[in-house]
């Protein structure tokens, strides 16, 4: 416990100091939601939904993609391309301890953006606190362990840390907006919403939708929570085959 | 007390052999030089006996355990420096220290730790305003907090200046007075001969020799006798150089000639190793 939570400082401090990763991973989808939310936050979004409390439970939905799954890939691609985790490897830190570290930070900053896009909704755009707080915060949950798990399996599929940043963002931002956290999918053309049926960011973002604007609790939506879930379990075998700790070579 | 034992390792790649059925043993206190040309099996060596690697062949113990299963226990006794430096770049020295002291249960003191690399200057300096030879110190100083009993140093001082280089090997002296295990792969003949007790030379996965750098350099290679005769330089190798000399001189004293340029050459640990390792020693 004293390990975990000496790695989980460190992690905290590590991802803070770097000012590059702060702002793509937790400032960048706070801008988003203050950009969008005043191009059409008085909208209403599929006749039913005021445009800044759907996009707030959009940009929740990109955040947990942005920090659980971009964030982390492509900061653990860099730390083992530069020969990092295999340095840590060589000390008495359990592998197992420095994951749960890593990942109880990446959760970490996770909430406190997900408060912070709250809050300036509830400042900015006058959007309500979310009434089923409870299931919002499993949904959250859920969604972080998720997209944790399939970042950790990416890193497997990116060879250096100089194309970390390309090959993810062009996984992660394409589904973001395919998936619909930025604009009603809706509107889109058939193609995209085939696409859209299959990304886990589609469900996540249903699910926190159903949660946060139509009041539903969590355990009423399985369809959602179920999608979810199976690439969570996508994500952990995956990881689990293709996780490296060690640089491609030497 | 033996620190290291390696019987007969192997380890193979696809269908390339990087080590060959290699033997040595380390004491506890000795500080080991592996020495051999860039693709000698150096570093699949160490990385074998650090525990990254799995063999392919042979009997490997270091501190009394397999380091295929060794755990936390193995890991706090052994201090590790890696071919290539993989810091934080946004932390700095000491806040590197303070990170890695608390990976173990019994740590130094971190001002100590940088004293003894001797970053105190820039101990509060941002990783990546650091020069690479510092950043090299850095490393050896988090392999050094958990004060291990078994140090490796995979090539620890490639790339530093002269100057860095010498403070390098003063650090490592004094880690030897303090009675720790050493196992420093390097490149450079010099550090081998300046730093290690004894040194294992490598050529493709096999060891050639291994010795004390006095015994590398004394008995297997030939003495050099160089003169010149009407302006040509005359060069004889020879296993007996007293007697080849004597009747040189001897002839020349009873010629009345004067061997001009007359050079009697022990050869260096260069000449044995650039003739072991098949390199042209010319």
């Amino acid at each position: 416990m004293t390990l975990f939570l000496h790695e989980l400082r460190t992690e905290q401090l590590l991802f803070w100091r770097n000012r590059e990763a702060a702002i793509f991973t937790f400032l960048l989808p706070i801008v988003f939601f203050l950009m969008f939310g005043a191009i059409y936050g008085n909208d209403r979004i599929e006749h039913r939904y005021r445009g800044a409390a759907y996009l707030e439970a959009g940009m929740i939905g990109y955040g947990v993609a942005a920090t659980a799954f971009a964030g982390l890939a492509i900061t653990l691609v860099i730390r083992r391309e530069s020969g990092i985790l295999k340095r840590v490897r060589s000390t008495p830190l359990p592998p197992g301890v420095y994951i749960a570290a890593v990942l109880g930070s990446t959760l970490i900053v996770f909430a406190v953006q997900a408060v912070l896009i709250v809050v300036l909704g509830k400042l900015l755009f006058g959007v309500g606190f979310p009434d089923l707080p409870g299931s919002l915060i499993l949904a959250l949950l859920l969604g972080a362990a998720t997209f944790a798990a399939l970042g950790l399996a990416i890193t497997a599929a990116v060879r250096s840390a100089e194309g970390s940043s390309a090959v993810i963002n062009i996984v992660y931002l394409p589904m973001a907006i395919i998936s619909g956290t930025f604009f009603s999918p809706h509107s889109y053309p058939g193609f995209l919403r085939g696409i859209a049926d299959v990304l886990p960011l589609t469900y996540f973002t249903q699910l926190a939708r159903a949660i946060m604007l139509d009041g539903k609790p969590i355990w009423s939506q399985p369809g959602a929570v179920g999608a979810v879930a199976a690439w969570g379990i996508v994500g952990v075998l995956a990881a689990l085959r293709g996780f490296r700790w060690q640089p491609r070579e030497g | 007390m033996t620190a290291i034992r390696v019987r007969e390792l192997r380890k193979s790649y696809g269908s390339h052999e990087a080590v060959r059925g290699i033997d040595f043993e380390i004491e506890s206190g000795e500080v080991f030089g592996l020495l051999g040309p860039n693709g000698a099996g150096k570093t699949t060596t160490v990385e074998i006996l650090e525990g990254y690697r799995r063999r392919s062949g042979g009997e490997v113990e270091v501190l009394g355990e397999d380091p295929e299963k060794a755990g936390v226990a193995f890991r706090e006794r052994v201090g590790v420096v890696l071919q290539s430096s993989s810091l934080y770049p946004a932390l700095t020295a000491r806040e590197h220290l303070r990170v890695f002291a608390g990976y173990y249960a019994r740590s130094r003191d971190v001002d100590e730790v940088i004293a003894l690399v001797g970053l105190a200057e820039k101990a509060d300096a941002k990783v990546r305003t650091l020069s690479g030879g510092q950043k090299r110190r850095l490393d050896l100083g988090l392999a050094l907090v958990g004060d291990p009993d078994l140090i490796f140093l995979d090539e620890p001082t490639t790339g530093f200046d002269p100057a860095a280089r010498r403070n390098a090997w003063e650090t490592v002296r004094g880690l030897r007075r303090l009675g720790k295990t050493i196992l420093l792969t390097t490149h450079y003949l010099d550090e081998a001969e300046q730093l290690a007790d004894r040194v294992a030379v490598l050529r493709e996965g096999q060891i050639v020799t291994v010795g004390r750098p006095s015994e590398l350099t004394g008995g297997q290679v030939e003495t050099e006798i160089r003169y010149r005769r009407n302006g040509e330089v005359v060069v004889l190798r020879t296993g007996e150089p007293t007697r080849v000399l004597h009747e040189l001189t001897a002839e020349a004293v009873a010629a009345g000639r004067e061997l001009d340029g007359l050079e009697v050459r022990r050869p260096t640990l260069e000449d044995v190793y650039l003739q072991l390792t098949g390199g042209d020693a010319e």
